[in-house]
């Protein structure tokens, strides 16, 4: 199982190292700087890297990797999911996962991962648990325990662990029972330099948040369930409910958590929020190319796309660029080629378009590499597959919840060739 | 108030502050002071002088300092051991602590305190733990056996605490059961040969009530425990498939990998026409592409996966080939492996999608990336013939681009291409030749000048090309000399008026300018060849080259089916088995993919020759008996059921002699077939030929339709020939134990006829017998009915039921078995050879046309004719051997033929 964690930030630092079992020294991380001095970004090391005694298997996230060392055969995806668990929960417990926020809480760091793991083996991952165990850090209770000398560690055994819902706590209570479901899908796209689309799937999230008193038991059924043929549940969902009448049956935990996530594939008709027209000309011998970008809507029934971001790697060769948004900034970096594009916006009626010039090295040949074009933005009150909420039941408790359901859908890796 | 503070103390004498510090009598500094020590130690400092001062904090009711300490005592007691020894007692006092967690706490910081000594005290209270009311200390003590087992492997056993965690698998709470699993197979998984997790359907079925229930971690436990279970028929294979297809659908893409493991494994046993094996398939699909959408740590992982599982079944994602499309800011590690999958995926149907693509990525910035998706293209071409056209024109217009990277990789791969559809695109190589100048790369220069000498008559200025290389000759690579001497040889054979002088010139710069030995060993050869025999030489150098393969970078099959086994573990990401790198691997078994009986797919075939001779015992137990010493010869032996006959006797061909067919008695003069097909098998033959009256043939014509008519009439199934008993085992070599024995099948049935006497002066009782793995998955259905002692001078004789249905191993020779028998005293080994025919069975008569048919179908070269001799039968005789005395087999494994004519030959001898 898992030996030790190292955690390792982008200047090459361990910062942070945990054993379950025996010690395992540090050196051992040389081999993955070494993994890291030949990638040439740092998301392109490698997640698994051999040693003679060790394998060392990272994940990279907000900057900082998070290295597991093990030595027998282990499952790697139960080590990285692991590993991605261990973030969440930083996230969680302290709002960011940055090397500052887990250096400030070291000892309750150290205590989240002695709970997490016992000698290897996950012992309490659900965030539910965790924090009966150990209370998240806040002003008012580290102000506290400094003057009454009380801790943050958890008297009782958590009530959930042993249950049959070891997701839920008992006894909650609140006195606003309210339940939101965000329906949040992102659609990832590849559309070749003729404007046809080569692939295009959704990768859609229900999250939600939930405040309900008691063991509320909650149905959500949809009007089109047929789109999801392809889901991972929280496992609270009854998937036998699901594979026999599609409705979603479950008693929900406690708080904010991921209900559902789906992916509808390209084989799917896939509707396209925005379009992209593009002229980007070199001419041989000459020190000038020309630029030409516009946007538009398309398929967004009516929403208006908002948060527009427009961004592209330019070829090397190119020096500089003089161009004219019709809308929103721009900004070009002539040391990475960056080009970035900030439209807002979209206005059916005036198409955003980016014109203009750029130059190149005097004298040398035309750029051999087409540039991609990045767009991020955002569309409210439309998930773009067309999936629905059709309603949302609860049985089991006697109130009345306040029920809300949002959806968006936002562009994930949304890529124009040239 | 954070606790960057405690990172701030560097200054000298720190150790010596904290000390004090942990001396305080306030209880509050106390735990700041321990809080600073764990500080110092998480960045790796050496805070260990202060143990005893840390120990001393142990003793208190707060919790969190009592955590604080013992994370303390974890990674220091093995640096002190004798101090370790002072917290023993709180411990020991901890878990009987009413409070559940404090108990499981304690146990948990016991078992990580790797000190011997320590150890010792920690048995009773975890025995105790172990049988706990909590299942929460249950749960952890399940672990801390483990975590023992790993310090004191013997201790554990002695301790019979391995009894213990094999009772918490049919515990009430599921997450017990799970981390019971989890610690028994890290545990197994330093003990090979201890079959630790006996996995019989009553513990299937409780893990599989477990999986539901249980929490993510401990579902990978049980799936991966699931995937060593060996169903006994298709039906407990379905329904366990149908039990953990739900977890397809979990959120945590290890679950859903442990889940593909599971099915891939236990579609081997579908029968393949069923609809559950097909709705099976595609339920595999879905899963595998939304792990992709997954962070690129789970994708690159999963694209590993998808690449042993689109080796083994194509169909699963065949339709999905555009979700391996790059994306451009995909991690270079996710590139790499999502165009190795989609050259795999790639077809006639998706090949257009494939190659714009591919040309797309060849315009890239990532140069690695560029180069391998050009040799992409070519691999398309290699694979997808119908596609070779379009490939090549392809890299053409990459040609055109003039970016010397691509153009340098394009000419590689336009030279495999050309070796595999020669004569077909020659036209292109003028525009390969615009390139000429260009070509800096050792490879790309290589390549070029064999393509110029290959087609040296088809290129005007091909001496010239050559010789502008050259000039250069000394500074090239060996790889470009050795091509060019080679080339150079080759258009002076075609072309010999004009280029005798440049001949010479490279055979003088290779032999005596040359220190390489290679260069001018071909040198020397070449110049030989060339000045004694010109013939001779064009047909060295001009001969026909072997043709590229397809797939030269597919997986071996046996090894792939090893690695399905081990889907979502290490070896699936390194596609190597685990016995290759994991430390303390070794003797692990391997494992295998289940064979249904029925498919006809295993991975065996047959072995070389060898003289069916006296069974012989196998002298002494300790060198070549490694694989027996690995059964298990316990008294309860292990024993599936034979289901039916049919399968038994079927599975001669689904147990490894992959499609053996047709055994062919063919006489001399006039055609007469004796037929040995699929389904066939002539356990009926000798009982019909010997005997019964042929009629004799009248003519060449009827005597095949005789033959046919004479097979129909022979559905004799009472039994088929056995041998004479042989001694198998002498009693000199097995204290006191003679085995004589012979096979026989009789009623569709086969069996191992055997005669135990006991010739020792005592009385041996507790037999029991079992078989190693061999080449027809031979084993015995039942134990050894021999349920009273044996007294001395007494004999047995028992028959011991047989079927095919067991683990395959090739053997050699194909139908040696070793086997293993067991008696009160000792354990013996011997081996035997199994004769074919009890093999046979009995429905194997075939339509004429059907049989010419598969007669046929089977290359020539596959045919085997045997005389048959010394018939014993007299001379008057008109049956078909006798009049006949020539035997013509057929098998499409020929390693098989051999043993079916000793069968024959056997049969009509007696």
């Amino acid at each position: 199982m898992i030996h030790s964690l190292f955690l390792i930030n982008a200047s090459g630092d361990i910062f942070l190292e945990k054993h379950w079992k025996s010690v395992v020294s540090r050196s051992v991380c040389d081999y993955f700087f070494e993994a890291q001095e030949r990638a040439s970004e740092p998301e392109n090391v490698p997640p698994v890297i051999p040693t003679p005694h060790h394998y060392l298997i990272s994940v990279l996230r907000h900057r900082i990797y998070f290295v597991a060392v093990i030595q027998s055969e282990v499952p790697p995806l139960f080590v990285i999911e692991f590993l991605h668990r261990v973030v969440d929960t930083f996230q969680d417990y302290f709002g960011v996962c940055t090397e500052a926020a887990i250096k400030d809480n070291v000892v309750v760091v150290y205590e989240l991962l002695e709970e997490m793991l016992d000698n290897g083996f996950p012992l309490a991952t659900e965030s539910n648990i965790l924090k009966e165990l150990i209370k998240p850090p806040t002003i008012l209770r580290t102000m506290v325990n400094t003057i009454t000398g009380s801790t943050n560690v958890g008297e009782q055994l958590p009530t959930g662990q042993l249950s049959v819902v070891p997701w839920r706590r008992t006894g909650v209570k609140y006195t606003n029972n309210e339940a939101y479901f965000d329906v949040v899908e992102e659609i990832d796209v590849i559309i070749d330099k003729s404007g046809s689309t080569i692939t295009a799937e959704i990768q859609g999230v229900i999250d939600a948040c939930v405040k309900l008193t008691g063991m509320p038991d909650l149905t959500l059924s949809f009007m089109n369930p047929r789109l999801l043929d392809d889901v991972s549940f929280h496992p609270c969902v009854r998937f036998k409910r699901w594979e026999a009448e599609r409705i979603l049956s479950f008693i929900p935990p406690d708080g904010n958590f991921r209900l559902l996530s789906y992916h509808v594939s390209s084989q799917n008709l896939v509707a396209i929020p925005v379009y992209v027209k593009h002229n980007i000309t070199f001419r041989e011998g000459s020190s000038q190319g020309r630029f030409d970008l516009t946007l538009g809507p398309k398929q967004t029934m009516g929403k208006v796309v908002e948060s527009v971001l427009v961004s592209s790697q330019l070829p090397r060769g190119v020096l500089n660029a003089n161009l004219n948004p019709s809308q929103g900034t721009y900004t070009f970096d002539p040391v990475t080629k960056l080009l970035s594009w900030d439209v807002g916006k979209i206005n059916p009626q005036k198409l955003p378009s980016l014109k203009g010039t750029m130059s190149l090295q005097a004298g040398a040949s035309k750029p051999d590499e087409n540039p991609t074009f990045n767009i991020q933005f955002k569309i409210q009150q439309m998930a773009i597959s067309g999936l629905k909420v059709n309603r949302l039941d609860m049985y089991g408790e006697k109130y009345k919840p306040f029920k809300g359901i949002k959806y968006m859908t936002k562009a994930g890796k949304f890529q124009v060739r040239t | 108030m954070t606790d960057s503070k405690y990172f701030t103390t560097n200054k000298k004498g720190e150790i010596f502050e904290l000390k004090a510090e942990l001396n305080n009598e306030k209880k509050e500094k106390r735990k700041e002071a321990v809080k600073k020590v764990i500080a110092a130690m998480t960045v790796g400092k050496d805070v260990s002088s202060l143990f005893p001062d840390v120990v001393n904090c142990m003793q208190t009711d707060n919790l969190e300092l009592k955590k604080l300490v013992y994370l303390y005592l974890m990674n220091y007691a093995k640096s002190q051991p004798d101090m370790a020894i002072m917290a023993v007692n709180s411990f020991v006092k901890d878990c009987e602590d009413p409070n559940p967690l404090i108990r499981a706490l304690a146990v948990r910081t016991m078992g990580c305190i790797r000190v011997d000594k320590i150890t010792e005290y920690l048995c009773e209270p975890l025995r105790k733990c172990l049988k706990d009311e909590d299942p929460y200390v249950r749960k952890t003590a399940a672990v801390c056996v483990a975590k023992l087992h790993d310090i004191n492997a013997q201790m554990v056993e002695d301790q019979g605490f391995l009894d213990s965690l094999r009772d918490l698998i049919a515990d009430s709470n599921p997450m017990v059961v799970a981390n019971a699993v989890a610690a028994l197979s890290e545990i197994s998984e330093s003990h090979p040969n201890s079959n630790l997790l006996d996995l019989n359907p009553q513990n299937i079925n409780k893990l599989l009530t477990a999986l539901n229930e249980c929490t993510e971690w401990g579902q990978i436990f049980i799936l991966d425990c699931l995937s060593n279970y060996n169903p006994k028929d298709e039906r407990e294979a379905q329904s366990i498939c149908e039990r953990v297809t739900p977890r397809l659908s979990h959120a945590n893409s290890a679950v859903v990998l442990s889940a593909v493991k599971v099915l891939m494994k236990f579609l081997e046993l579908l029968p393949k026409d069923s609809d559950y094996y097909n709705m099976l398939l595609k339920k595999l699909s879905p899963p595998l592409v939304t792990l992709l959408s997954g962070e690129p740590e789970v994708q690159y992982v999963a694209l590993r996966n998808i690449n042993l599982i689109v080796q083994k079944r194509p169909e699963i994602l065949k339709q999905e080939i555009k979700v391996f499309f790059v994306k451009y800011n995909d991690p270079i590690y996710v590139k790499l492996e999502k165009l190795d999958i989609m050259i795999r995926l790639a077809s006639q149907a998706n090949i257009a999608q494939v190659l714009a693509e591919l040309k797309e990525y060849a315009t890239e910035v990532d140069v690695d990336f560029v180069r391998k998706a050009v040799r992409a293209i070519g691999r398309c071409a290699i694979k997808v013939e119908q596609s070779a056209e379009r490939c090549v024109s392809t890299l053409l217009d990459l040609i055109q681009t003039k970016v010397n990277y691509v153009v340098q990789e394009a000419i590689v791969v336009i030279r495999d291409i050309f070796r595999k559809y020669p004569n077909k695109y020659e036209s292109i190589i003028a525009t390969l030749c615009e390139n000429l100048d260009s070509l800096d790369e050792p490879d790309a220069r290589a390549a070029m000048i064999w393509i110029v000498g290959e087609y040296a008559e088809r290129i005007d200025n091909a001496d010239e090309l050559l010789e502008s290389f050259l000039e250069g000759f000394h500074d090239e690579s060996t790889q470009v000399q050795l091509t060019l001497l080679t080339a150079i040889v080759k258009l002076f054979l075609k072309k010999p008026s004009e280029t005798q002088e440049l001949v010479q010139q490279v055979l003088s710069l290779a032999t005596q300018d040359s220190d390489n030995p290679d260069l001018r060993d071909r040198g020397y050869i070449y110049w030989r060849l060339l000045s004694t025999d010109p013939v001779t030489a064009k047909e060295v150098v001009l001969s026909e080259k072997p043709l590229i393969s397809e797939e030269t970078d597919l997986i071996e099959p046996t090894l792939l089916d090893e690695l399905i086994c081990h889907i979502g573990s290490l070896a699936s990401v390194y596609h190597k088995p685990p016995s290759a790198f994991v430390e303390g691997s070794h003797g692990v078994h391997r494992k295998h993919l289940p064979v249904h009986i029925d498919t006809g797919e295993s991975p065996v075939s047959g072995g070389p020759a060898a003289a069916m001779d006296q069974p012989h015992v196998i002298p002494s137990q300790g060198d070549l008996l490694g694989d027996l010493l690995n059964l298990d010869l316990g008294p309860p032996v292990n024993v599936p059921q034979v289901s039916s006959m049919q399968m038994g006797a079927v599975d001669l061909l689904g147990g490894g002699l992959d499609s053996l067919v047709s055994l062919h008695a063919h006489s001399t003069a006039p055609v007469n077939y004796i037929y040995v097909g699929q389904n066939f098998i002539p356990s009926s033959v000798p009982s019909t030929f010997a005997p019964s009256p042929t009629p004799a043939p009248q003519a060449a014509s009827s005597g095949l339709n005789d033959l046919f008519e004479l097979s129909t009439g022979m559905a004799i199934t009472t039994g088929g020939y056995a041998a004479p008993k042989a001694v198998w085992l002498p009693a000199v070599k097995a204290k006191g134990l003679e085995i004589s024995g012979t096979f026989s099948r009789r009623q569709g049935h086969m069996y191992m006829d055997m005669t135990f006497t006991n010739k020792a002066l005592q009385h041996m009782a507790d037999f029991a017998i079992q078989f190693n793995k061999n080449s027809f998955g031979v084993i015995p259905t039942s134990p050894l009915p021999i349920h009273t002692p044996l007294m001395p001078n007494q004999s047995i004789d028992i028959s011991l039921p047989l079927n095919t249905i067991g683990p395959v191993m090739k053997m050699d020779p194909l139908n040696n078995l070793q086997v293993a028998v067991k008696n009160s005293i000792d354990v013996f080994y011997f081996s035997v050879l199994i004769p074919l025919n009890i093999f046979f069975v009995e429905d194997g008569k075939m339509e004429r046309q059907v049989f010419l048919a598969t007669w046929k179908d089977i290359p020539n070269e596959n045919e085997l004719q045997y005389q048959i001799k010394d018939c014993h039968l007299n001379a008057g005789c008109n049956c078909v051997p006798c009049l006949f005395p020539q035997l013509s087999l057929k098998c499409r494994a020929p390693e098989v033929s051999q043993y079916v004519y000793q069968m024959y030959d056997s049969v009509l001898k007696n």
